[in-house]
C-alpha cells in the first residue's frame, strides 16, 4: 500500500512538472507573447517586466524561477490589467469551487438515485425513461445545456433573473455544472449495480432470508458504488472545464469566466498561471481518487 | 465372414448379415433434403451486420446520419446563398421571411431562394452557415478520429508485440500523457499553436484549412492516441499467445506482417467500436473550442462558434442559437446511438 501510495504520488508529481514545462515553453513559443521583447511596449515599462520576469537570463533559468515563484504562491501579473494573479484566483476560485462542489454532490446523488432505481426496474418503464433521459444528456455538450437553460428558465418562463449575477444564479449553473456527470455517473450506477445483483452473495443474502432492502442497499449498493470512486477524479476535470462555458453564458466571475476571458483577451500570464492552477487540483483529484479506490477496495491491483 | 465380425460392446455399429436387401427402402426425397446444408455459413462481420440489422435505435441512427450527410453535401449546391455571402438589406430576418427588396424581385416575378432558418445580423444566409458548421464539425470529428486511430493503433500494436523493455517504457510514456488533464492542454496548445502556426504556414494550401483546424489536428494527435493506444496494445497482448501467431513466426513471417495480417485483423472489432464512438468525442472537443473562439477561424462557421454568436441575441432570435445547438445534439446522439449499437453488435463478450 505505501509503495502503491508512494508511486501514485510520484507519478503525480511527474505529471505537474510536465504540465508546467509545457505551458512555460509553449508560452514562451508564442511571438509577442507575455515574455517577448517584439511586444511593443513603453521602455519603462519593458524593463519593469524585464526586471520582474528576470528576461536577461536564459529560459532554463527563467523556468526555475517561475515555478519558485509559483510554490511561494507569487503567479505574476496580468498582462490586461497589471494585478496580481495571485489575487484573481483569490477571489474567483472560491465562487467557482463553490458551484463545482455543489454540482458534484447533486451529480453523485441523483446519478446514484436514478442507476439503482434503473438496475432494479430493468427493462421497465422507469429504466428506459431514465436510459432515454442520460442518452440524450450525453449527445449535449455544456455550452448547449447552459445556453437552453438560460433560455427557457430565465427568458420564457422568468423563473430566474437572465442577466445579473444575483442569488439565484447558483441553482441554475450548479445544475447545468451537474448534468453531463450525472448522466456519467447514472451509467456506472447501472452496470455496476446489475453486476453486484448477480454475484452469488446476494443470492446467499437472499436465501439467508434477509431483507429485500437490506440486500439491496448493504449488499449490492455498496459493492456497486466501488467503480463510481473512479470517476470523481475525471469527474472533477470535467466540472472545471465545464465550469468555463457555464460561468461566460451565466455572466458569473468565477475562475472558469475569467479563463475564458483572459483567452479571448489574449492575456498570456493569466493563462499560463491559471492552466498550471487548474492542472494541479486536476492532478490531485485523479491522485486521491486512485488512493481512495485502492482503500476502499483491497482486491483492485493497479501496478 | 460372419464369424469374423466382432461388435464392440458398446458400438452403435449394426450387424447388417441380419438383414437382407428386402428390408431396405430408397430414401424419399423430402428425407435425401434433410441433408442438404439449409444455412449459409456466416463470417463474424456478417453476424455482426445482422444483430446491427435488428437493433431499431441504430439503425435508426444510420438512417438520420445518411440524410444528413446528404444535405451537408447537396445543400450547397442547391442553396445560391454562400456562407460568407452578406445579402444586402436582409439582416435579422426570421425564418423563411423576405426583405423589402426581395419582396419587390418576387413582385418582379423574380425566383428568390427562401431563407430557410432566417438570416443572421450580418445579413447572411442562416441556413447554409448551419450547413457549413455542420459540415466542419463532421469532418473534424472523422479526420480526428482517424488520426487518433492511426497514432494509437501503430504505437499500441508495436508496444504490445514487442513487449518487455520496450512495452514498459512505451507505456511509461502513454501513462505519463494519460495523466494530463487533457481538456486544459487542448486549450493551452490551440492558443498557442494559433499564434505561432499563423506565420509558418503562411501561403500554402494549410492555410486554407485554417489555423485553429489544424492545431486542433495537432493536439488530437498529440494527446487523444493513448486510450486507443492502450487498447490495442491490450488486445494484442491477449492475440499474440494464439498458435497461429506463433506458426507464422515460424515461417519466418516479418514482424510487421505479423501484426497486419494476423493480429490487427482479429482486434478489429474493438477498433471499430472505439472509433466510432471516438467521433462524437472529438465533435463534442471542436464545438467546445469553437465555443471559447478557440475553434475554426471566422468567417468559417462551425456548430459551436454559432451558437456563441447566437448567444448575444438570444431573446430576440432563439432560433439562431436552437438550430447550431439542436444539429449539433442530433449529431451526435445519432454517433452515440450508432457506437452503442456497433458494440452491441460486434463485441463478442455481449452477445454470448
Amino acid at each position: 500500500m505505501t509503495k502503491y501510495v508512494v508511486k501514485r504520488v510520484l507519478l503525480a508529481l511527474v505529471t505537474v512538472v510536465v504540465i508546467s514545462l509545457i505551458t512555460f515553453f509553449a508560452m514562451n513559443a508564442i511571438p509577442g507573447g507575455p515574455f517577448n521583447k517584439e511586444k511593443a511596449t513603453s521602455p519603462t515599462v519593458q524593463a519593469q517586466l524585464e526586471a520582474r520576469y528576470n528576461l536577461d537570463k536564459p529560459l532554463t533559468t527563467q523556468y526555475v524561477l517561475y515555478m519558485k515563484n509559483l510554490v511561494k504562491g507569487d503567479f505574476g501579473v496580468s498582462l490586461k490589467n497589471g494585478r496580481e494573479i495571485s489575487d484573481i484566483i483569490g477571489e474567483s476560485f472560491p465562487i467557482s469551487g463553490k458551484l463545482g462542489i455543489l454540482a458534484s454532490l447533486i451529480a453523485i446523488f441523483t446519478g446514484i438515485v436514478l442507476g439503482s432505481t434503473a438496475a432494479l426496474m430493468r427493462n421497465k418503464w422507469p429504466d428506459r425513461l431514465i436510459i432515454f433521459f442520460i442518452t440524450i444528456i450525453t449527445s449535449m455538450p455544456s455550452f448547449v445545456i447552459a445556453t437552453l437553460f438560460l433560455y427557457f428558465f430565465c427568458m420564457k418562463l422568468g423563473w430566474f433573473p437572465a442577466f445579473s449575477a444575483g442569488e439565484n444564479m447558483t441553482v441554475l449553473p450548479v445544475i447545468a455544472l451537474s448534468m453531463s456527470p450525472m448522466a456519467y455517473i447514472t451509467r456506472l450506477t447501472k452496470t455496476s449495480m446489475l453486476d453486484a445483483l448477480g454475484q452469488d452473495y446476494i443470492r446467499t443474502a437472499k436465501a439467508k432470508g434477509v431483507s429485500g432492502l437490506k440486500v439491496i442497499f448493504v449488499h449490492g449498493l455498496r459493492n456497486a458504488l466501488i467503480p463510481v470512486i473512479t470517476y470523481v477524479g475525471p469527474m472533477v476535470a470535467g466540472i472545471l472545464t465545464g465550469s468555463m462555458v457555464v460561468e461566460s453564458i451565466f455572466n458569473i466571475g468565477g475562475l472558469g469566466s475569467k479563463f475564458v476571458m483572459a483567452i479571448t483577451n489574449r492575456d498570456y500570464t493569466l493563462i499560463m498561471a491559471t492552466t498550471i492552477f487548474l492542472a494541479v487540483i486536476m492532478v490531485l483529484a485523479n491522485l486521491i481518487t486512485d488512493i481512495v479506490y485502492k482503500m476502499v477496495d483491497p482486491r483492485i491491483k493497479l501496478d | 465372414m460372419k464369424e469374423n465380425f466382432k461388435k464392440a460392446p458398446f458400438s452403435a455399429q449394426v450387424d447388417l448379415s441380419k438383414f437382407s436387401m428386402g428390408d431396405f427402402e430408397k430414401a424419399t426425397d423430402d428425407e435425401k433434403r434433410q441433408q442438404d446444408v439449409m444455412g449459409e455459413s456466416t463470417t463474424f462481420f456478417k453476424d455482426g451486420m445482422r444483430r446491427l440489422k435488428k437493433n431499431p435505435l441504430a439503425m435508426g441512427s444510420i438512417l438520420i446520419l445518411i440524410l444528413l450527410v446528404l444535405v451537408i453535401l447537396f445543400a450547397p449546391l442547391i442553396v445560391p446563398y454562400g456562407y460568407d455571402d452578406i445579402v444586402k438589406g436582409s439582416a435579422n430576418l426570421k425564418p423563411f421571411y423576405y426583405s423589402t427588396q426581395e419582396l419587390k424581385q418576387i413582385a418582379a416575378g423574380e425566383d428568390v431562394f427562401p431563407h430557410i432558418f432566417g438570416t443572421d445580423s450580418l445579413g447572411r444566409d442562416y441556413f447554409i452557415r448551419v450547413v457549413y458548421g455542420a459540415r466542419v464539425s463532421l469532418s473534424v470529428g472523422i479526420i480526428a478520429s482517424i488520426i487518433v486511430l492511426i497514432i494509437g493503433m501503430v504505437y499500441g500494436s508495436i508496444s504490445g508485440y514487442l513487449g518487455g523493455r520496450v512495452d514498459l517504457i512505451m507505456m511509461r510514456i502513454v501513462d505519463i500523457i494519460y495523466s494530463l488533464p487533457d481538456m486544459l492542454l487542448i486549450i493551452l496548445l490551440s492558443v498557442v499553436l494559433r499564434e505561432t502556426l499563423i506565420n509558418a504556414i503562411k501561403g500554402t494550401v494549410l492555410a486554407k484549412l485554417g489555423v485553429n483546424m489544424i492545431s486542433l489536428f495537432i493536439v488530437f494527435g498529440l494527446l487523444y492516441w493513448v486510450s486507443m493506444a492502450r487498447l490495442i496494445r491490450g488486445q494484442i497482448l491477449t492475440i499474440k499467445q494464439n498458435e497461429y501467431v506463433l506458426a507464422a513466426q515460424c515461417i519466418g513471417t516479418s514482424t510487421a506482417r505479423t501484426i497486419r495480417k494476423h493480429i490487427l485483423p482479429n482486434c478489429l472489432s474493438v477498433i471499430i467500436i472505439t472509433t466510432a464512438l471516438q467521433v462524437p468525442s472529438a465533435i463534442f472537443t471542436e464545438s467546445y473550442l469553437s465555443f471559447i473562439s478557440l475553434g475554426v477561424s471566422a468567417p468559417m462557421p462551425s456548430l459551436g462558434s454559432l451558437a456563441n454568436e447566437a448567444r448575444a441575441g438570444m431573446q430576440t432570435y432563439p432560433e439562431r442559437l436552437l438550430f447550431p445547438a439542436l444539429t449539433i445534439c442530433l449529431i451526435v446522439l445519432a454517433l452515440n446511438l450508432l457506437g452503442d449499437g456497433l458494440r452491441d453488435a460486434f463485441d463478442p463478450k455481449l452477445s454470448r
